[in-house]
């Protein structure tokens, strides 16, 4: 089949016979739905294991806490994420007797796998900021939380923002595997036009595009908010 | 069964008392079991050679490093016990660090009143939730047969303890003569100017007791001046402080008592004449002809 056939026929799926409703309503809906909200799940839980694995640990229950959050960490970044999304839609939750639709299921393992990784980046973060910061911040009476999420924290994050970019970047990409668990997302919408005709030259190439193009966009946007951050300390 | 934490009636015109303190950083002793009577409005400049540790000292009055043995007693309790809530107690122990550690991502104004709004809008909140409870609570207490509990008052609002903080806050930046620094970031502030507003933050919670450590030993020699007359002034109103320094003229003019530290012991005290004037311990006559 030659090539302008093959553009032919997507052309005629895509925008004729209204494929890009699918695409853009459900497919990148859901892709960015998941990412999104993954990535704020995951600075959730990221900001709250950093903050553990930093603080001193010479009481208990840091110690205890420190733990259970190593071997969270531990997990998530030591296993794929397709097989979290396996364990969870086919093992974890028909044990607990629920039935959660497979997108819910999919915001929650990305929620928390990007937290893993969103730990170790705060940690980074919260430890490039000067020691000083805290001590102040207690010394006139602060609790170690307050110190923390007050002064420390919006520094650390005005520190990662780039990492924290990249970070979302991955999840976008990352999101092309739901499929695996019957979510539907971009790269499952561009499959379903292939298997309209078995054609899949021309959709995965503009799969391929429309990924680069969205990415492209992010790096973009976190370029302008970095910019913002940086400018609300330099005037006056 | 654990120990109560430790209490001490605090003779009177004493504020503060060290007993035994000791500090160790793994197997390193640094203090050495050091005694000390602070009394109110007393001024007590603390000198020494470096590595002598007059600054761990100072940050074990207030818990930044927690002492490993000893008691610190501060309104009567022993502040260096965990146990303690040393949060509540920080409040009335100032400090002042050699690097200003002012708030980066605040503004001048936001650095002075962050502590003040937060903590007293939290004991708002407080008080507002304990209040909103009280019928339940005193319900059982009633079955309990004991006496119910009366509605803990709350005269203020968080907007007025908003309010009240920025105009404490501008004040305290009009004596100083910043008040139109009060928007910018301390990024864009000079060193001495960074430092009077560390003073003013630490003054903004009305301590009972200032600690400074070092607070001109970061700054530019003409910077130098401007933050010791700060600190002369808020020496006059009586405020109790601890002054960690290296400036000697200072020490002499402003402490009441200078003390001499040298490994992890205080070797020497005295009024400035004599510890200046006629020092007797060798190390300290070493150690001030090198300084002098």
């Amino acid at each position: 089949m030659s090539f302008g056939k093959r553009l032919q026929i997507f052309i005629d799926l895509f925008f004729k016979k209204g494929g890009w409703k699918r695409v853009v309503g459900v497919g990148l809906r859901n892709t960015l739905l998941i990412a999104v909200a993954g990535l704020l799940i995951g600075i959730v839980i990221g900001t709250l294991i950093a903050i553990v694995r930093v603080m001193p640990k010479y009481k208990r229950l840091p110690r205890i806490l420190n733990g259970i959050c190593s071997v969270y960490v531990g997990f998530f970044r030591g296993t794929p994420i397709v097989v979290q999304l396996l364990i969870a839609n086919f093992v974890l939750f028909p044990l607990m007797h629920v039935s959660i639709a497979p997108l819910t299921i999919c915001i929650i393992i990305f929620g928390m796998n990007s937290g893993a990784y969103v730990s170790e980046i705060m940690r980074g973060g919260i430890q490039s900021v000067d020691a000083g910061q805290l001590e102040a911040g207690r010394a006139v009476g602060l609790p170690y939380w307050t110190a923390m999420l007050k002064i420390v924290i919006p520094q650390a994050v005005k520190n990662i923002l780039p990492t924290l970019g990249n970070e979302f970047i991955t999840l976008v990409k990352d999101t092309s595997v739901v499929s695996f668990i019957a979510a539907v997302d971009l790269s499952k919408c561009f499959t379903e036009i292939g298997n309209i005709r078995y054609e899949y030259f021309i959709p995965y190439f503009a799969m391929a595009i429309v990924y680069l193009v969205l990415v492209m966009l992010i790096s973009l946007g976190v370029k302008m908010l970095e910019r913002r951050l940086q400018r609300s300390e330099r005037t006056h | 069964m654990k120990e109560p934490i430790k209490t001490h009636d605090m003779p009177e015109g004493v504020l503060l008392s060290v007993e035994g303190l000791e500090k160790s950083f793994g197997d390193t002793l640094v203090l050495k079991g050091l005694n000390l009577d602070v009394k109110v409005g007393e001024k007590i400049a603390i000198i020494g050679p470096s590595g002598c540790g007059k600054s761990t000292f100072l940050r074990c009055l207030n818990c930044m490093e927690d002492p490993t043995g000893g008691s610190i007693y501060f309104d009567g309790v022993d502040i260096a016990d965990t146990r303690v809530d040393i949060n509540v107690h920080r409040e009335k122990i100032g400090m002042v660090f050699q690097q200003f550690n002012l708030f980066s991502n605040k503004t001048v104004l936001e650095n002075i009143m962050l502590a003040p709004v937060y903590l007293q809008t939290k004991r708002l909140r407080k008080a507002k939730t304990r209040n909103f409870f009280l019928p339940v609570t005193n319900f059982f207490r009633r079955l309990a047969r004991k006496e119910p509990q009366a509605k803990a008052p709350v005269t203020t609002t968080a907007e007025d303890i908003k309010r009240e903080a920025r105009e404490k806050a501008m004040e305290l930046l009009e004596k100083i003569g910043l008040t139109d620094k009060a928007d910018a970031y301390p990024s864009t502030l000079s060193g001495g100017q960074k430092q009077r507003i560390a003073i003013v933050r630490a003054l903004a919670m009305e301590p009972t007791v200032m600690l400074f450590d070092e607070p001109t030993s970061a700054l530019d020699p003409e910077m130098v001046g401007e933050v010791l007359d700060l600190i002369k002034k808020v020496a006059d109103t009586g405020m109790t402080m601890l002054i960690v320094t290296h400036e000697m003229g200072f020490a002499r003019e402003v402490a009441d008592r200078v003390l001499f530290m040298y490994d992890g012991v205080i070797a020497e005290e005295g009024s400035p004449e004599e510890v200046f004037g006629n020092p007797q311990n060798p190390r300290t006559q070493q150690f001030l002809s090198c300084v002098l």
